[in-house]
């Protein structure tokens, strides 16, 4: 296992659209764990996708469990993750190891259905919500090259000003 | 960039002030850090961080010309960078009710005896001139945990102040 460096924005290959793995094997299993040890060292990171130490393929990591009072499924390894349904919106505070000393607010789907590969090839299904959910949907805009920069929305207007309309 | 200052300029807004002064401090070398710009009432006004080799004069130099030429008054305060240290909020609050003298003052005393504090505040008057309302957004950290704000907002509610708080826990992936 080693820590890897992690990309900073604007490297472009953090922008890149990253491809399927198609071979489960002892590669594989040695890139996920260099990247699980990455995201240790990460100041108080919840989770990491591959291409942010520079390898385009569709892994992520997401742990919340770290986080008080919330549902979450663990430790999870996402290999070639999907998610197949959304409902609901919420605006929630993110940052990003790749984005360091910024957050900002970003909507995302309150409640997912995900299906992805575990590290060994077995097929997976989830169904997440809330903090959880937000941080697969952060992971999963890695893999194509999306930033949360790239959905950012306003800091200061949570209560919009409506015109008055005769 | 030897040299940071805060530069602050209001006056009445129009299209086209932000262009035009960056353009005039891009021309004499400055380089901008960070900047809050918003309209209050019909008011332009903007803080901006620049750092600039040249001295105080020759700056004063480059603004009042493009200060003049839109009826925009300025000021320069010499000040420390100290950039890439931005502190984290974990909570936010909303503040609205009918407008009246001392909200403020009133909830952001409460707010910093229950040890709040701000990082970033912003408020509006909305509703109509006969019944104006007062909304203020409020980002911190709670230093003595979000319960304690809660306390220290709960008698505000019967003076028809309405207090939401709320936590950030921000993601960080």
């Amino acid at each position: 296992m080693a820590k890897k460096e992690i990309l900073l924005y604007p490297d472009p290959r953090l922008k890149q659209i990253s491809t399927n793995v198609e071979e489960f094997n002892e590669d594989l299993l040695s890139f996920i764990q260099d990247l699980d040890e990455t995201m240790g060292e990460g100041p108080g990171a919840v989770g990491i996708a591959a291409p942010q130490i520079g390898k385009n393929i569709r892994v992520v990591i997401v742990d919340v469990s770290s986080r008080k009072k919330i549902k979450h499924h663990g430790h999870l390894i996402l290999v070639n993750p999907e998610i197949t349904e959304w409902e609901g919106l919420k605006v929630g505070r993110e940052g990003c190891l790749s984005v360091p000393d910024f957050t900002g607010n970003v909507v995302r789907a309150e409640c997912i259905a995900l299906t992805a590969y575990d590290q060994h090839g077995e097929k997976l299904s989830f169904e997440m919500n809330g903090y959880e959910a937000r941080a697969v949907q952060h992971e999963l805009d890695h893999l194509d090259g999306l930033l949360f920069l790239d959905r950012l929305v306003s800091r200061r207007n949570d209560l919009f000003q409506r015109k008055n309309y005769k | 960039m030897q040299n940071w200052y805060m530069l602050t300029i209001i006056g009445e807004d129009e299209p086209g002030i932000v262009a035009k002064i960056t353009q005039a401090l891009f021309e004499a070398n400055c380089h901008l850090g960070e900047a809050s710009m918003i309209r209050l009432g019909c008011n332009f006004t903007i803080m901006l961080m620049l750092s600039t080799d040249s001295d105080r004069q020759s700056l004063e130099n480059v603004l009042y010309p493009a200060c003049d030429s839109m009826n925009l008054r300025f000021h320069l305060d010499e000040i420390e960078g100290k950039l890439h240290e931005h502190h984290i909020p974990d909570v936010h609050i909303t503040v609205s009710g009918a407008d009246r003298s001392g909200i403020v003052s009133q909830v952001t005393g409460a707010l910093f005896n229950a040890g709040l504090d701000i990082l970033d505040l912003a408020s509006d008057v909305a509703g109509t001139k006969e019944k104006p309302i007062y909304i203020m957004q409020i980002e911190g950290i709670a230093n003595q945990g979000i319960e304690k704000l809660h306390n220290a907002m709960t008698p505000l509610h019967s003076n028809g102040i309405d207090v939401q708080i709320s936590s950030i826990d921000t993601l960080v992936g």
